[in-house]
């Protein structure tokens, strides 16, 4: 049935990762309400829910960035993502 | 304040069915394409992210990306302030409203491949009426089929006469919902008409713009159909655009995989820029 997606291994495991994130966000959310808003260090007023997808489209231009200026492997520019996510976790 | 019951979900489910038919699964499998080869059959082989460093290497993309990137920041040069513009000239009480409402939003009841033609055929040099006026009355010499100058020319006054109305539509119901104890006021201090625009106008105007801003960002950077119509890219790579350049790689040589990737980086650029777009214009009212 899902033979027409091309589905690989490590494209379903990226999409895996992506849902449990926001799974898991919902979860936190139904504990405790309110989205824990707050004023980040960027000026802006940002929730659990736009601190994930900021992290999020940063790790896609830091990995597009490395790979466009210098190829594989990925390890660095995923070291790099992990950084920036645990900043817009803790800071933005 | 305490939620009593979950019944609201079910009201929003028929839009996240639609939503994950019409945008998610197609994404999901754009992901796929992009890290596979295929030569059809429904065969692919797995080429790791290959597809995204050679676009990203790849002169033309950064050529056509570079020429969209042109293309949208003149249409929004040209069609925001003029549309505010419009808006402000417009009568907002008496007979003339409807009048000049439904003449504004004509050009936009127009579906994108007529307006491709029409504009085909009005800038025909020798029986076009724009493209004769030029070449025989004016004496300039255009034909958008030679030169890229002309070419640009035409596809931006293509995309301003027909996106401008929604800007002027949007600033007119930004202009018509401020109420006129502001303009007596203003009257009262003596402001002038250019500090009554700056400090009560644009202010109120704000919301509005921020989605005009945005819709007609998305809209340009997105543009595929009028200008496909009108110069199908040329002359040469002139007028290739991200889209234009899309699908000629992904339908003109089936080339799925790179195609797959550059729309995901093509989606990733217009994510971007609508997120930065709206949280700096939104920015001062969630202090």
């Amino acid at each position: 049935m899902l033979g027409w997606m091309a589905w690989t291994w490590p494209t379903a495991l990226l999409f895996i990762g992506i849902f449990s994130a926001m799974g898991i966000l919902t979860i936190i959310e139904i504990r405790y309400p309110g989205g824990d808003e707050r004023k980040g260090v960027l000026g802006l007023v940002t929730t659990r829910g736009d601190r994930l997808f900021i992290t999020l489209l940063g790790a896609v231009y830091i990995h597009l960035a490395w790979l466009g200026f210098f190829g594989m492997p990925l390890w660095a520019p995923i070291a790099i993502s992990i950084a920036w996510g645990t900043f817009a976790f803790w800071k933005v | 304040m305490k939620t009593h019951n979950q019944k609201a979900w079910f009201f929003v489910l028929p839009v996240l069915i639609l939503v994950a038919f019409n945008a998610l699964i197609p994404m999901m499998t754009v992901v796929n394409y992009s890290v596979q080869e295929t030569f059809g059959n429904n065969q692919f082989f797995w080429q790791g992210l290959d597809w995204f460093e050679n676009i990203l290497n790849s002169s033309r993309f950064q050529a056509a990306l570079g020429r969209q990137f042109l293309f949208t920041g003149i249409i929004l040069a040209i069609e925001i302030p003029l549309g505010v513009i419009i808006a402000l000239a417009m009568p907002r009480k008496g007979v003339w409203v409807s009048v000049c409402l439904v003449t504004v939003a004509l050009p936009m009841l127009i579906p994108w491949n007529v307006v491709g033609a029409m504009w085909n055929i009005f800038t025909l040099p020798d029986i076009g009426l724009l493209g004769y006026f030029m070449n025989h009355v004016l004496g300039v010499d255009y034909n958008m089929t030679q030169s890229p100058f002309a070419a640009w020319v035409t596809i931006v006054a293509m995309d301003v006469w027909h996106w401008t109305s929604l800007v002027v539509l949007l600033s007119y119901a930004g202009l018509v919902s401020i109420p006129d104890a502001y303009y007596q006021a203003a009257k009262i201090d003596g402001a002038s008409a250019f500090a009554v625009f700056r400090y009560i106008q644009l202010p109120k105007m704000k919301r509005v713009l921020t989605i005009a801003v945005l819709l007609r960002f998305m809209d340009s950077f997105n543009i595929y159909t009028e200008v496909f119509v009108l110069t199908g890219g040329g002359p040469g790579n002139s007028t290739t655009l991200l889209s234009i350049d899309l699908v000629k790689i992904a339908l003109g040589q089936f080339d799925l995989g790179p195609a797959a990737a550059m729309s995901l980086i093509y989606f990733a650029i217009t994510l971007l820029v609508s997120w930065l777009f709206y949280t700096l214009m939104t920015r001062d009212e969630t202090k």
